[in-house]
C-alpha cells in the first residue's frame, strides 16, 4: 500500500512537473531451482514446497473501476475461503478438493492495480519474485489483463484472468499461460445483437460511447460488425479516455448526431457517469440506450436509469431459479458480504474454483501439467451450467445472459434490478478460436 | 460534420466547465499567492465539499442547506488544516509543502472511501433547475445553466471580498509583499488562516454545486486538481482575474477540442499551457517578478 501511494505520488508530481508520464519500473524475478520429480519452471516448485500456496491478486481499488474491483476481490476471497475449508459448493465444481488445493492451504496478497497495466504488472512481479506466487489473477481492465498475459507467459506462472471483455485477451494477445472465464466482446455482440434488431428493427442509426483502450475498441467493433448485418449504421463513435471526468462534450456530439440508439460501451464509473449525463442532456429522451457489456452496480448507481435497457451479462443473481450452484453461491456470498453478488464476484469465484479443479485433476501445481489439463477441454460445472475451456485459445465457452432493466414498480426487492430475457448458449455465439489471431506460446 | 448549433453548444459547454474551473482555481491561486503554499489537497477539498453536502442533503433534502453545509464544512476543515499542519510548513522548502499537502489529499480520499465506499452517490439538482431548457438553438440541462449563474455569483462575492474589503486589501498586499504587511503590524498569520479557509471554501462550494452534474466518487478531485493547476499556470499564479481567464480558456479548449477529437482535449490543454509558459512565463495575468 505504501509503495503504491508513493508510486502514485511520483506519478502525480511527474505529471505536474513535466505534463506527462507515469514512472514504470521493473523488478528482476527470482528463479530458485528445487529438486523435484518435475522440472522446475516459474515459481514451481518453490512456491509449493511448504504447506501453503500463494496467489497474487491485483484488482482496481481506486479509480473508475474501483467498485467493480472490490466486488471481484470479494469473489476471490470467498473462493479461497471455500477452497481452504473444502466447502460444499467448491466440491460441486472441483470434486477432488478437500482442504486447500492438493492439500496446500491457499494464501494470497492483494494489490491495487488502479486499472493501470504498469501498476498491476509491478505488483504481480513482486508477488512472483518475493512470495513465489503459483498463480496470479487480475483484470477488470482488459489493458491490465493483456499486460498480465505477457507477464505470465514470460514468468511461466499461470494467469487466471479476472474481468476482461476485450477480444484481444484470448485473441491476438492470448498466451499459453493465460485463461479467461468470462466471454469476450464479440460474444456479447453476437448475443445482444439479435435482441436489439428484434426490439428496435433493421436499418437503425447507432451512436457509440467508447472507452479508449483495447476493451472499448473491440466491443464497439464487434457491435458495429454484427449490427451492420442488419443494416445498422454508425453515425458517431465518441471515444473518451478511461476515467473521463465529464462526458458532456461527447454527449453533445451524440445528441446532435440523429442516432436512434445510444450504445454505451463505457464500463465502471465511466458508464455510470456517462449514462447519468446522457439523461441530463436529454439524450435518453431522444434515443434508446443499450449497454452491450453490462456493468456491475450500474443499475443501483444510476438510480433507475437502466429501466427498460438491454444488456449482456455474465451473471445475474435471479438465475438461481435455474441453476442450483448459483443459488448456493448467492446465499454464501450474501451471508458474508450482505448483498447479492454481481458478475465480477461470480467471475472471480468461478475462475478460482476452475483453477483448483484443474490442479486437482492434474495432481500437480506444475504449470505445464495444469495447462494441459485445462486444454483437455473437459466439461466442468460453473454457476451458469456446464462449461468448457477451448484448448486453442484458453477461452471458456459459457452462456451469455441477456437482461433488461426492470421498471421500479415491478421490482420485488431493492436488488431486483433486471429481468433475465434470455440465456444464450455460448457454443453458437463464439467465432472460431483463430478468428482474432490467437497463437498460444510455449509451455516452457 | 461540424454544424453551427454543435459548435455553439460546445462553446456553451466550455463556458460551464470553465466557470467551475475558474472558481476552484481562484481558491488555489489565492492560497498560493498569499501563503506561498501549493495546496495539492485542493482537489480533495473539492471532493469533500461534495460529500459533506451529500450528507447534509440526506438529512435535510434541501439543496440550499447542502450547499451551505458543504461550503462551511470545507472552510472549517481548511482552517483546521492550516492551524494544525500547514503553518508549520510556511518556512519549509516547497517540496515539503507539496508532499504534505499531497499526503493529506490521499488521506482525505481514503477516509471518504472508507466511510462511503467507492460506489457513486447522487445529489439531485434542486427542483427549480431540473429538466432541460430549450435555448432556441439547442437543448441544455437546466441545472448546468444554473451552475454558470451560481458560479458567477460566487466569483462576484469572492471579488468583493478580495477587492472591496480590508481583509481583501491585506490579502492582496500580502501577495505582493508579506514581509511588509507583517512589519506594518498586521497579524499575517491570522490573515493566512482566513485565506486558507476562504480558498478551501471556494473548492468545497464548487464541489457541492457540481455534485448534481457528476456523481460523487472519492476520486472525483484527482482530475480536477490537474486541470486546476493548468488553469492557474495559464492565468498566472496568485492572480484572481487570471484564474477566471484561465478557467474559461481551459474550459473552451477542452470543450471545442472534444467536438473534433475528444482524445486530444487534454493534449490541447497542455499544449496551450506550454505555449503560455513559453510566451508569458508568469501566465497571462501573472505579475512579473513576484516571489
Amino acid at each position: 500500500m505504501t509503495d503504491n501511494l508513493i508510486r502514485r505520488g511520483l506519478s502525480r508530481r511527474g505529471l505536474l512537473q513535466t505534463t506527462a508520464g507515469l514512472i514504470g519500473g521493473a523488478v528482476l524475478p527470482g528463479m530458485p531451482a528445487f529438486a523435484e520429480d518435475k522440472p522446475a519452471i516459474g515459481s514451481y516448485p518453490a512456491g509449493v514446497s511448504g504447506s501453503t500456496a500463494f496467489i497474487g491478486i491485483s484488482v482496481p481499488r481506486t479509480g473508475t473501476y474501483a467498485v467493480q474491483g472490490e466486488d471481484e476481490l470479494k469473489g476471490y476471497q470467498l473462493a479461497i475461503e471455500h477452497i481452504n475449508e473444502g466447502h460444499e459448493l467448491i466440491k460441486k465444481i472441483s470434486p477432488k478438493t478437500s482442504k486447500g488445493v492438493l492439500g496446500k492451504e491457499l494464501k494470497f496478497g492483494v494489490a491495487d492495480s488502479a486499472a493501470k497495466p504498469n501498476e498491476a504488472v509491478q505488483a504481480q512481479q513482486r508477488f512472483i519474485s518475493e512470495n513465489k506466487a503459483i498463480m496470479i489473477t487480475g483484470g477488470t481492465s482488459s489493458a491490465v489483463a493483456v499486460a498480465l498475459n505477457k507477464l505470465a507467459q514470460r514468468e511461466h506462472v499461470i494467469f487466471v484472468c479476472g474481468i476482461s471483455g476485450s477480444n484481444d485477451t484470448t485473441g491476438k494477445d492470448c498466451v499459453r499461460y493465460g485463461f479467461r472465464q468470462n466471454f469476450y466482446g464479440q460474444t456479447a455482440a453476437a448475443a445482444i445483437g439479435p435482441v436489439m434488431v428484434r426490439e428496435f428493427g433493421k436499418g437503425k442509426k447507432a451512436a457509440y460511447l467508447t472507452p479508449d483502450y483495447t476493451y472499448g475498441h473491440t466491443v464497439t467493433k464487434s457491435m458495429q460488425d454484427f449490427l451492420a448485418t442488419a443494416g445498422w449504421t454508425t453515425v458517431t463513435n465518441q471515444v473518451a479516455p478511461l476515467g473521463a471526468p465529464d462526458y458532456s462534450s461527447y454527449l453533445l456530439n451524440v445528441a446532435n448526431s440523429g442516432a436512434d440508439v445510444l450504445i454505451n460501451v463505457n464500463w465502471g464509473h465511466d458508464a455510470v457517469l456517462s449514462t447519468q449525463q446522457a439523461k441530463q442532456f436529454g439524450v435518453l429522451d431522444k434515443m434508446k440506450l443499450v449497454v452491450p457489456y453490462q456493468v456491475p452496480f450500474i443499475a443501483r448507481e444510476t438510480g433507475g436509469l437502466m429501466q427498460g435497457v438491454y444488456a449482456a451479462t455474465d451473471y445475474w443473481w435471479t438465475i438461481e431459479d435455474k441453476f442450483p450452484l448459483a443459488k448456493m453461491f448467492n446465499e454464501a456470498f450474501e451471508k458474508k458480504y450482505g448483498y447479492k453478488p454481481e458478475w465480477g464476484a461470480e467471475n472471480a469465484y468461478v475462475s478460482f474454483a476452475h483453477w483448483a479443479h484443474m490442479c486437482e485433476q492434474a495432481g500437480s501445481f506444475s504449470p505445464p501439467d495444469v495447462i494441459k489439463t485445462y486444454e483437455k477441454g473437459e466439461t466442468i460445472p460453473s454457476l451458469v451450467g456446464d462449461v468448457h475451456y477451448r484448448p486453442e485459445d484458453h477461452q471458456c465457452v459459457r452462456p451469455v445472459i441477456i437482461v433488461k432493466g426492470k421498471q421500479q414498480k415491478d421490482m420485488k426487492n431493492k436488488e431486483d434490478w433486471y429481468d433475465v430475457v434470455e440465456i444464450v448458449p455460448g457454443e453458437g455465439l463464439m467465432q472460431k478460436p483463430d478468428a482474432f489471431g490467437c497463437h498460444l506460446g510455449d509451455y516452457s | 460534420m461540424i454544424s453551427w448549433p454543435n459548435l455553439v453548444s460546445q462553446l456553451f459547454n466550455g463556458l460551464a466547465l470553465g466557470a467551475l474551473l475558474a472558481l476552484i482555481s481562484s481558491g488555489l491561486t489565492i492560497i498560493y499567492g498569499t501563503l506561498g503554499v501549493l495546496n495539492l489537497a485542493h482537489g480533495a477539498m473539492f471532493m469533500i465539499g461534495g460529500y459533506a453536502g451529500f450528507v447534509a442533503y440526506q438529512y435535510t433534502e434541501s439543496f440550499i442547506l447542502a450547499v451551505i453545509a458543504g461550503s462551511l464544512f470545507v472552510m472549517l476543515l481548511g482552517v483546521l488544516m492550516e492551524r494544525v499542519i500547514i503553518r508549520h510548513f510556511y518556512h519549509r522548502p516547497h517540496e515539503d509543502q507539496l508532499l504534505v499537502t499531497f499526503g493529506l489529499g490521499i488521506c482525505f480520499v481514503e477516509l471518504v472511501r472508507l466511510i462511503f465506499s467507492s460506489q457513486s452517490q447522487l445529489v439531485p439538482p434542486p427542483a427549480l433547475f431540473q429538466g432541460i431548457t430549450n435555448l432556441g438553438f439547442m437543448f441544455y440541462p437546466t441545472y448546468r445553466l444554473a451552475v454558470v449563474g451560481i458560479v458567477a455569483i460566487a466569483l462576484g462575492a469572492l471579488f468583493i471580498v478580495l477587492y472591496r474589503t480590508r481583509l481583501g486589501m491585506i490579502v492582496r498586499a500580502g501577495i505582493e509583499d508579506s514581509v511588509m504587511v507583517d512589519s506594518l503590524g498586521i497579524n499575517v498569520y491570522r490573515v493566512f488562516m482566513a485565506v486558507f479557509g476562504i480558498g478551501a471554501m471556494a473548492a468545497g462550494f464548487a464541489g457541492i454545486v457540481n455534485a448534481p452534474v457528476v456523481s460523487l466518487t472519492p476520486g472525483i478531485g484527482d482530475d480536477i486538481l490537474v486541470q486546476t493547476f493548468v488553469v492557474v499556470v495559464i492565468g498566472g499564479v496568485g492572480s484572481f482575474p487570471g484564474a477566471i481567464l484561465g478557467g474559461l480558456i481551459a474550459g473552451e479548449i477542452i470543450s471545442v477540442t472534444s467536438m473534433f477529437n475528444p482524445g486530444y482535449a487534454y493534449v490541447m490543454l497542455f499544449a496551450a499551457m506550454t505555449l503560455v509558459l513559453v510566451v508569458r512565463p508568469h501566465g497571462l495575468l501573472g505579475v512579473q517578478g513576484r516571489e
